[in-house]
């Protein structure tokens, strides 16, 4: 009817009606630009909207309200001025690597949105390694980060950027062990199967106990690998005025900004594909007219649902808790997550070769 | 081009044995103000504090000595500029004291009502400040809600909002504003239902409770030889509150405890702020309904000139012990006026506080000493 899957056959059709094989490659390759800057347009302009929303919500103030109808278009108005300034070289900073940094953390985010299914059939790159795919690529924007610490000359930002590198290395783990019992439960690295592999409930709620701890698990790895708080250590701003980034100004800070939130999308909607079914619409056993219902709300619906409310929950955390201090972030991982988190792949281990999940 | 200063140069070369010096301040988001630290660190361990002060004097004794004895005291709102009423209180009463002027008892309850009042909101900003400072940014605003009502409190009856200039020798300026009674205890009341929220997003936090408690160890010993006062030395369970050992206006009157705690570190002096809030919310319960009828000024001529001789008045401000000690040649202005700022004494303690513990810890206990810094700096 509706569904995404319906668009993208009509254009494959439609390109391969009129042109040589060779040239739909080059079309569909033009449209796929295209399509990947708007969302990335678009998701930032959003993301920042609900950042400061959701903010204002939960410290009892109102938030942007003023450009455009109730402050729509306040972060339309924010990339503006972030256009308009001077992109400063600071004068002793590594000036190739100082510029090239913020377009290789931009790089990362681009590279990770190429295996998430946001409907079905609506992916760019159904790898058959999506989630190994998904794990390599992340770990290269601690190089960006490194490489902006560094090339600034600034003790804040050096500081900044090595807190950022262990703790991404070290939260990587456990992100990684948590994705793992997913892959053991589903038998496939490959994003649509592990989806398909959800049809009839999704592994939050089939996997028992060790996948509601995964989940948990996954959840902290994550908002530490984003550097957001209580984890966001690397840009602390009451340690290190704003730590890897604080050199940085105008377009170029943009970049990381923007970044930052397509990576919050980017680990939401994996938590949502691995964990919440993708977009899979909730199916509950055997109540047939519940879940024929159900399968009316279309599956772009269901995956952006999902994905923005685990979004919702890392934005609720930020504006909650204080920030933990750098000791206490390693400890946190090497003494009680990846422990925990080996322990339950070894269970999830089990029920899948038992097969005691649903 | 720019020519490198010797800060610049500091900032970019290693210290000794891979040491980093890096300046905290005077421009940076955890030192509220102009306070310049020059932190050296090994990797994330601090090393030396040294904190420079110098960026907002603006030589207030000296400015005192060309002064009247009424105008004076208006200058010390300036100082800490959080609890101005009661920098003002000090220098009033010290007046009063040489001029032996009998002040009504109407203005004496005013004055410890608005006393209790700055207390709190002083409190109450310094809580919202220090949870910035741990990188919870939502207390701020919370707290800032109930400052709010007692800002509004003191606009009504004192005309401003920070820099009050409410207390003069011989009472208070005007009379309190016909809503204040009822304002007061509307703020009583939301104070008491909101202060559970306070509770439940800071206080009970595992992670704010993980980064305070056995952070920024102050003894007893160190606080006395240090010369703290006020919360910083009572969480170190050094009794020392100015309104029980020498009480003032009406204190001796009023039923409430002095906070002690007895754990030394960063979460104990957190917690001898939140209590003494609500010491203040007592104070404040049982003086706003039993306010007497009166003047709020006494007759006092109208140029001031105190005999000769050296007088000293202290007073208990949201930061400790404040000191005004007058020497008068018997002029209409002083000869020489010495402040005692609770936050100097407070500050020079950090060095011992923070020494040895990581950076972010090092904000922490900066935020629990609640520095203003031109209070520390006139």
């Amino acid at each position: 009817m509706f569904s995404l899957e319906h668009i993208t056959n009509e254009v494959q059709n439609w390109l391969s009606s009129n042109f040589s094989s060779g040239w739909v490659l080059v079309w569909e390759c033009l449209i796929v630009i295209v399509l990947t800057t708007g969302l990335f347009a678009v998701l930032g302009l959003v993301l920042v909207l609900m950042e400061r929303k959701v903010a204002a919500q939960i410290q009892i103030r109102l938030g942007p309200n003023r450009v455009g109808p109730r402050g729509m278009l306040q972060t339309v108005a924010d990339t503006l001025k972030l256009v308009m300034k001077e992109g400063l070289t600071p004068d002793l900073a590594d000036k190739f690597l100082f510029n090239l940094a913020p377009f290789l953390v931009m790089m990362v985010a681009m590279l990770l949105l190429a295996p998430i299914a946001f409907a079905r059939g609506f992916q760019l790159w159904d790898i058959n390694i999506g989630v190994l795919y998904i794990s390599a690529v992340s770990s290269l924007s601690v190089i960006g980060i490194l490489m902006a610490g560094w090339a600034s000359n600034n003790k804040y930002s050096l500081l900044g950027a090595m807190r950022s590198g262990a703790q991404i290395v070290s939260y990587e783990l456990s992100a990684g062990m948590a994705v793992l019992s997913i892959v053991v439960l589903s038998g496939s690295l490959q994003i649509t199967e592990i989806i398909q592999s959800q049809q009839n409930g999704w592994w939050l709620f089939k996997g028992h106990i060790p996948a509601v701890i995964a989940f948990v698990v996954f959840i902290i790895a994550v908002t530490a690998e984003t550097n957001r708080a209580p984890f966001d250590l690397a840009e602390a701003e009451s340690e290190l005025t704003a730590g890897f980034h604080t050199e940085y100004s105008g377009m170029k800070f943009a970049l990381f900004f923007l970044a930052e939130y397509i990576n919050i999308f980017i680990v939401c909607a994996i938590g949502a594909t691995l964990f919440l079914g993708g977009w899979m619409p909730l199916h509950i056993g055997s109540w047939g007219g519940f879940n024929h219902l159900m399968d009316y709300i279309p599956s772009s619906i269901w995956f952006l649902g999902k994905t923005f409310l685990l979004i919702f929950l890392i934005m609720w955390f930020r504006w909650t808790f204080p920030r933990l201090r750098v000791d206490q972030l390693l400890a946190l991982e090497w003494k009680y997550l990846l422990p925990i988190s080996m322990l339950n792949l070894l269970l999830v281990t089990l029920i899948a070769i038992l097969g005691w999940h649903f | 081009m720019y020519t490198e200063t010797a800060i610049i140069s500091d900032n970019t070369l290693a210290g000794p044995e891979g040491e980093l010096v890096i300046n905290v301040g005077p421009q940076h988001p955890a030192t509220h103000g102009v306070l310049h630290l020059v932190i050296t660190l090994q990797g994330e361990t601090v090393k030396k504090i040294e904190p420079h002060l110098g960026y907002i004097h603006r030589s207030i004794e000296k400015m005192c000595e060309s002064l009247s004895y009424r105008q004076f005291i208006y200058v010390t709102s300036r100082m800490d500029y959080l609890s101005s009423h009661i920098n003002n209180l000090g220098c009033a009463i010290c007046v009063e004291k040489s001029m032996q002027i009998e002040v009504p008892q109407r203005a004496k309850v005013i004055r410890v009502l608005m006393s209790e009042l700055t207390r709190i909101a002083s409190h109450e900003l310094w809580l919202g400040a220090m949870a910035m400072d741990l990188g919870a940014f939502t207390p701020f605003f919370y707290a800032f809600r109930e400052r709010e009502m007692i800002n509004e409190i003191m606009e009504d009856s004192c005309g401003a909002r920070l820099t009050m200039n409410y207390m003069v020798p011989g009472g208070v300026m005007y009379d309190i504003h016909p809503q204040f009674r009822e304002k007061t205890k509307a703020f009583v009341k939301q104070f008491k239902q909101k202060v559970v929220e306070y509770d439940d997003l800071v206080t009970n936090n595992i992670i704010f409770q993980n980064r305070m408690k056995g952070v920024g160890i102050l003894s007893k010993e160190d606080a006395i030889s240090f010369g703290c006062t006020g919360p910083v030395a009572r969480g170190s369970g050094l009794s020392c509150d100015t309104r029980k050992i020498f009480p003032y206006e009406v204190y001796a009157d009023v039923d409430f405890d002095e906070v002690l705690e007895t754990g030394c570190d960063s979460f104990a002096r957190y917690m001898v702020r939140v209590r003494e809030m609500h010491q203040s919310i007592r104070i404040i319960e049982q003086l706003i309904d039993n306010i007497p009828e009166g003047d709020f000024q006494a007759k006092t001529k109208a140029v001031l000139k105190p005999p000769k001789g050296e007088f000293y008045q202290r007073v208990e401000t949201a930061r400790g012990e404040f000191g005004v000690y007058i020497v008068s040649e018997g002029g209409t202005t002083p000869y020489r006026i010495k402040f005692r700022s609770p936050g100097f004494s407070n500050l020079s303690a950090l060095d011992h506080m923070a020494r040895g513990s990581k950076i972010g810890d090092l904000m922490a206990t900066m935020g629990t000493l609640d520095l203003v810094i031109p209070d520390i700096d006139r």
